[in-house]
């Protein structure tokens, strides 16, 4: 195992009740790749994301983060969550908040940055995706793409080693697609790892360096985006991509 | 027409003598006055532990919903309020009294105001749980996902957010509780009601001592609705 080994899974189930969500996933996330996940909706690809910061607790195995066992109830899952910045389908910003202090109260209060260092930073960030003029808006003053970038930049400003990303564009108009996918694909070329649940089938061709093909909680397919989208090898991966392209 | 006259003369007159006679004479007014600010003192301490104990309750509570941790506490918490709310505030406050304090002496006024607050906390837990459980689960995972422990999400992220919805809802308990303490007379305390009741006692007026009483409650009853609708607004406007 290399020292660049970001991510690691170990034989990960989750069942929920009698059905198993996860069968199974042993799966090494390497420092800088773009992971894409794709799958029939029910194939276990978001339970997959979200047990990687243990938003959802694996009924077995393990979740190594940067070599170490996070799923180890010694360990302080909190501070390591840190380090990983995750995006939802619904954005779930603070709607009792400014833009501003979405951004830079985990900083504060976790890292113990000082607020004038944190707003400087927050602002730089915000200037990145185009909304350095809503830093004193309220959420419900934005539109949905607008939302779910600061929800980056709000993970951003953690400087997380890893950005997971829950179906970013699955609650969005379809004509907010794009701006949030500029933000992804400049994060992508700026070396940053990413981890990415989509059904954005050119996104996953374009921008990733790796796929993953999921259904029934087990990973069938994984390789590279251009060979998966030109020679799928699973029967149920060609029979999904025959219905989504 | 002069008998009509006259009679309302008279009647005025009547109303008059019985006002001087209430609360003139005999400075029924301080009586009242004073009753008034013991209304107000138990009711302002009492919901404060109230408000306390309902937070607490209703954060073990929600915890225990959510992740199936504290059991134990959980299970007190259940019979708190199982009993708090299954029995007359009247027999809470007299148990409290004549039982737990009975060889204690300590000041009624006290008595009164934990026995009002731990009544109050009972219904202020369920109001809070409601308030916690409608904060939608995105909001926890954001939290969480920053890197905020259980207890600072709570903290920073959802309790602000139910407090603000369950504003008027709480606001409604305290007005339920400043009525409710009108029975503290059962313990022979001196608030509102109970200043009402001595004039009364003392004039033999049969409607007017009540009738002030009625009042003033309900002044400070519309009173407060205002203020609390104002405090509505104000916490609204910042999301828009």
């Amino acid at each position: 195992m290399s020292a660049e080994c970001l991510i690691e899974t170990r034989d990960l189930v989750k069942s929920f009740g009698k059905t198993n969500a996860l069968n199974g996933i042993s799966v090494q996330i390497q420092k800088g790749e773009v992971v894409v996940v794709i799958g029939p909706s029910g194939s276990g690809k978001s339970t997959f994301l979200r047990s990687l910061t243990l938003l959802e607790e694996p009924s077995s195995g393990q979740v190594l983060f940067e070599g170490v066992d996070i799923t180890d109830p010694k360990v302080d899952v909190n501070l390591h969550r840190q380090h990983m910045g995750m995006v939802f389908q619904h954005f779930n910003l603070f709607p009792h908040m400014t833009i501003l202090q979405n951004m830079t109260l985990a900083p504060i209060k976790l890292k113990k940055m000082k607020p004038a260092e944190a707003e400087e930073k927050a602002r730089a960030l915000l200037k990145r995706v185009g909304l350095e003029d809503r830093a004193n808006s309220y959420p419900a003053q934005l539109s949905g793409g607008q939302k779910q970038r600061v929800a980056i930049v709000r993970a951003l400003a953690m400087d997380p080693e890893v950005m997971l990303f829950d179906e970013p564009t699955s609650a969005l108009d379809p004509e907010m697609v794009g701006e949030v996918l500029a933000v992804m694909k400049e994060l992508a070329a700026e070396g940053m790892s990413m981890v990415v649940v989509t059904h954005e089938m050119g996104f996953a061709r374009e921008v990733a360096t790796r796929l993953l093909f999921m259904d029934e909680g087990r990973i069938l397919e994984d390789t590279d985006p251009r060979e998966f989208f030109a020679h799928p090898n699973h029967p149920r991966a060609q029979d999904f991509l025959s219905k989504v392209l | 027409m002069d008998t009509i006259f006259s009679v309302l003369k008279n009647t005025w007159d009547q109303i008059c003598a019985d006002f001087y006679a209430n609360f003139i004479d005999g400075d029924g007014w301080l009586l009242m006055l004073k009753g008034l600010g013991v209304t107000f003192q138990i009711t302002i301490f009492a919901l404060i532990i109230g408000i306390v104990i309902g937070f607490l309750v209703a954060i073990v509570r929600s915890t225990y919903d959510k992740t199936g941790k504290m059991r134990v506490l959980n299970a007190i918490c259940k019979l708190y309020l199982t009993v708090i709310r299954g029995t007359p505030v009247v027999v809470q406050l007299l148990i409290i009294y004549y039982v737990i304090f009975a060889s204690v002496s300590i000041d009624k006024t006290i008595v009164a105001i934990l026995s009002f607050g731990i009544n109050s906390g009972a219904y202020v837990a369920e109001i809070v749980r409601g308030g916690i459980m409608s904060i939608d689960e995105g909001q926890f995972e954001a939290g969480r996902s920053l890197g905020f422990s259980y207890a600072s999400t709570m903290w920073y992220i959802i309790t602000p957010q139910a407090f603000k919805n369950i504003l008027p809802a709480l606001a409604n308990e305290m007005i339920a509780l400043l009525k409710e303490t009108s029975v503290a007379g059962y313990i022979a305390l001196n608030d509102l009601t109970r200043a009402g009741y001595t004039i009364r006692s003392r004039t033999f007026s049969a409607y007017m001592p009540l009738l002030a009483v009625a009042a003033i409650y309900l002044i400070v009853v519309v009173i407060l609705t205002k203020l609390v609708g104002i405090l509505e607004r104000r916490l609204r406007t910042d999301e828009r």
